[in-house]
């Protein structure tokens, strides 16, 4: 019985996070919906840089890069033409999807060094493409409208908006508008992105991954084709990306420059660190916590004792968060290499029968 | 061609800053297979100590106390976190330094600021004409601070036994400890070392001409990255020469924008990483790198 019930515990789980996400913004506000698509935006482009980084051992910053290409993207190929900035006045979901191929096809183009450069060149290499993209982006005023950015265009799926409030649609006595329908959508990316991910590294590909991260040499022998390989990790994660980019240019409702910094690739090693490299749920929850936190500490700047106000030279909110994830990234390599994906593992051990695991982490 | 005079010189002397930073950079890579992404926080370390503290205790005491609390966070990072992560993977390694450059970084942009900060030196805005060209004093002196700097760095290789030790270590550790060889300690020195060079070069990215220390210097000081990668980041003279090429490059850059209007403005401050683009597509392990070859 109790088999049965450990079977079945992990399921059960699933259906009510699933429930409770989903019922979610009937009992939220606005605020915290906004907040939770950031994640969900962060989340998406976490998964994808765990892949590269943790599961093919391939370090690198030019995450922020790709989002810029995704965002920037999406608001080029479905902006309203004849604008002041470059749009093409595509429909919307063609226009995320040419966005996120675009992306891919940028991250075919550097893969050739990325490919021929080993893990740690790699990552010192990476960050040259988040200034020239901070160069570009800044210059191309005729495409991202330079430094003050330019707005999303509204996202509409065969004449529903998503990002708008036509039709109207009350659920509940809850009115959906923006936040709430563009809620939906970012747990539909998440969950693809989720289920593509651990499809690929469960199979093939990602098996082949994790050898050439672990041996080169004998990734080789054993047929892998090495420069192929990282070539597909590169250009899958920057496709992760590119999804990423435009789920927060639909979050953010404007896209400026400035926001995909090197701060920003940062910030997506430090959660797919805290995470536990190569674990798909740990990159979300990674995710989760380096992007809600800085807000969850702006929110309660008042009753918090350490926090003092936003520009008031104190230890603000968003330093303060830098400071704990900061903390965390050094605190996880030194005592949990396996992040919180890892925790979760042993604690699930130590209550049911050893569940086999996909040995996925460093 | 005065301009271009001028220029070359400006470039050399900013490169020979990228230099220093570049030096202690390669030397930690080498002795400790660590790549330290914190180095340019423990650069704006040092520059920040000095300007604090030049108004109460005077340039030159100012100036050592920034190498010694430079030197100091460098030993500290070895000893706390590098020592206890012997064995593990590059990246394991290089994120520990990313988080301690979260850290330290967010506390420096905190306490700077908006605010440009006096570095409190002696060579203010004085220039030099010589034969109707003109010279910035401070970056004179960046360059010859530079040239003993590295002369002094390659004979503590060449000649002391640290350096014998740091060059074994780095041709095979395990062969080095087992001759006898303190790893522990080749590290520590390496630490020490690059946190001297790091906030002398720190010192000179905010003197003039560039307006004082400002919460952007750690991101001047990512540019010897590039410095770095183009020289090959295990070869010393390697980084001297990459810094120079960047630092060359990036004056160069911006001071011919206006030929170059068509690239975009601010052209000075992508050079670097353009030119280490175009190098990497070249020679994958930079000009002076040694290839890695694997034997099956």
């Amino acid at each position: 019985m109790s088999d049965r019930l450990n079977r079945l515990m992990p399921k059960a789980g699933w259906v009510a996070a699933v429930i409770v996400l989903l019922a979610l913004p009937l009992y939220v506000d606005g605020f915290w919906l906004s907040a939770g698509l950031v994640a969900m935006a962060a989340a998406v482009g976490a998964v994808g840089l765990t892949l590269l980084v943790g599961a093919a051992g391939q370090l690198s910053f030019a995450h922020a890069f790709f989002l810029a290409v995704g965002a920037y993207g999406y608001a080029c190929f479905s902006g309203e033409p004849g604008a002041a900035t470059l749009g093409l006045g595509l429909p919307p979901a063609l226009g995320a999807a040419l966005a996120i191929a675009v992306t891919g096809a940028l991250g075919l183009a550097f893969s050739p060094v990325a490919s021929r450069l080993r893990g740690i060149y790699l990552g010192v290499a990476s960050l040259s493409l988040v200034f020239v993209g901070q160069h570009l982006l800044h210059n191309l005023t005729g495409v991202t409208g330079g430094f003050n950015g330019r707005d999303t265009p509204m996202f509409t799926l065969a004449g529903f908006d998503v990002t708008g409030s036509e039709p109207p649609v009350t659920v509940a006595g809850v009115p959906f508008g923006a936040t709430e329908r563009l809620w939906y959508l970012g747990l539909v990316a998440l969950a693809g992105a989720g289920v593509i991910a651990r499809n690929l590294l469960r199979g093939r590909t990602g098996r082949a991954l994790r050898m050439v991260r672990d041996s080169e040499v004998a990734a080789a022998v054993l047929g892998v084709d090495v420069r192929r390989s990282k070539a597909t990790a590169f250009v899958v994660s920057s496709m992760f990306a590119g999804a990423a980019g435009v789920l927060s240019a639909l979050a953010l409702d404007r896209v400026v420059p400035d926001y995909f910094g090197l701060l920003l690739s940062v910030e997506f090693l430090a959660m797919i660190v805290i995470g536990g490299l190569g674990s798909v749920g740990g990159a979300v929850t990674g995710a989760a916590f380096v992007t809600l936190l800085p807000i969850v500490l702006a929110r309660y700047s008042g009753v918090l004792p350490l926090v003092a106000d936003a520009g008031s030279g104190g230890v603000d909110a968003a330093v303060l968060a830098r400071f704990c994830y900061g903390a965390a990234v050094v605190l996880v390599i030194l005592i949990q290499p396996d992040g919180l994906a890892g925790l979760g593992r042993r604690l699930r051990a130590r209550l049911g029968p050893a569940v086999p695991s996909l040995q996925e982490s460093t | 061609m005065s301009n271009l005079v001028e220029l070359v010189i400006n470039g050399l002397s900013l490169g020979s800053i990228y230099a220093l930073i570049a030096l202690g950079f390669v030397v930690i890579f080498k002795a400790t297979e660590v790549v330290n992404f914190a180095h340019g926080s423990m650069l704006m370390l040092g520059a920040y100590v000095i300007a604090a503290t030049h108004g109460r205790i005077g340039f030159p005491a100012a100036v050592a106390a920034g190498l010694a609390t430079a030197a100091t966070v460098g030993l500290l990072i070895d000893r706390l976190l590098v020592s206890r992560l012997r064995r593990r993977s590059h990246t394991a390694l290089a994120i520990v330094t990313i988080g301690v450059d979260i850290v330290l970084g967010a506390e420096l942009a905190r306490r700077v600021g908006t605010e440009v900060l006096n570095m409190g030196d002696p060579w203010l805005d004085h220039t030099w004409r010589v034969a109707g060209f003109t010279f910035p004093v401070s970056r004179l002196a960046a360059i010859a601070v530079a040239l003993v700097l590295i002369v002094a760095f390659a004979a503590l290789v060449r000649y002391t036994d640290w350096g014998v030790a740091m060059r074994a270590a780095a041709e095979d550790a395990e062969a080095a400890s087992l001759m006898g060889i303190r790893l522990g300690r080749v590290s520590m020195v390496a630490w020490v070392v690059a946190g001297v060079l790091a906030a002398v070069a720190g010192l000179f990215l905010a003197t003039f001409p560039s307006p004082g220390l400002s919460a952007t210097a750690s991101t001047t000081a990512l540019r010897a990255f590039p410095a770095v990668v183009v020289g090959g980041m295990d070869s010393l003279s390697g980084a001297v020469v990459g810094g120079l090429v960047i630092g060359l490059a990036e004056t160069l850059a911006a001071g011919y924008s206006e030929q170059l209007l068509f690239l975009g403005r601010g052209l000075g401050d992508v050079a670097p990483y353009a030119v280490m683009i175009a190098v990497l597509l070249w020679r994958p392990t930079g000009l002076f790198g040694t290839r890695e070859l694997s034997r099956v």
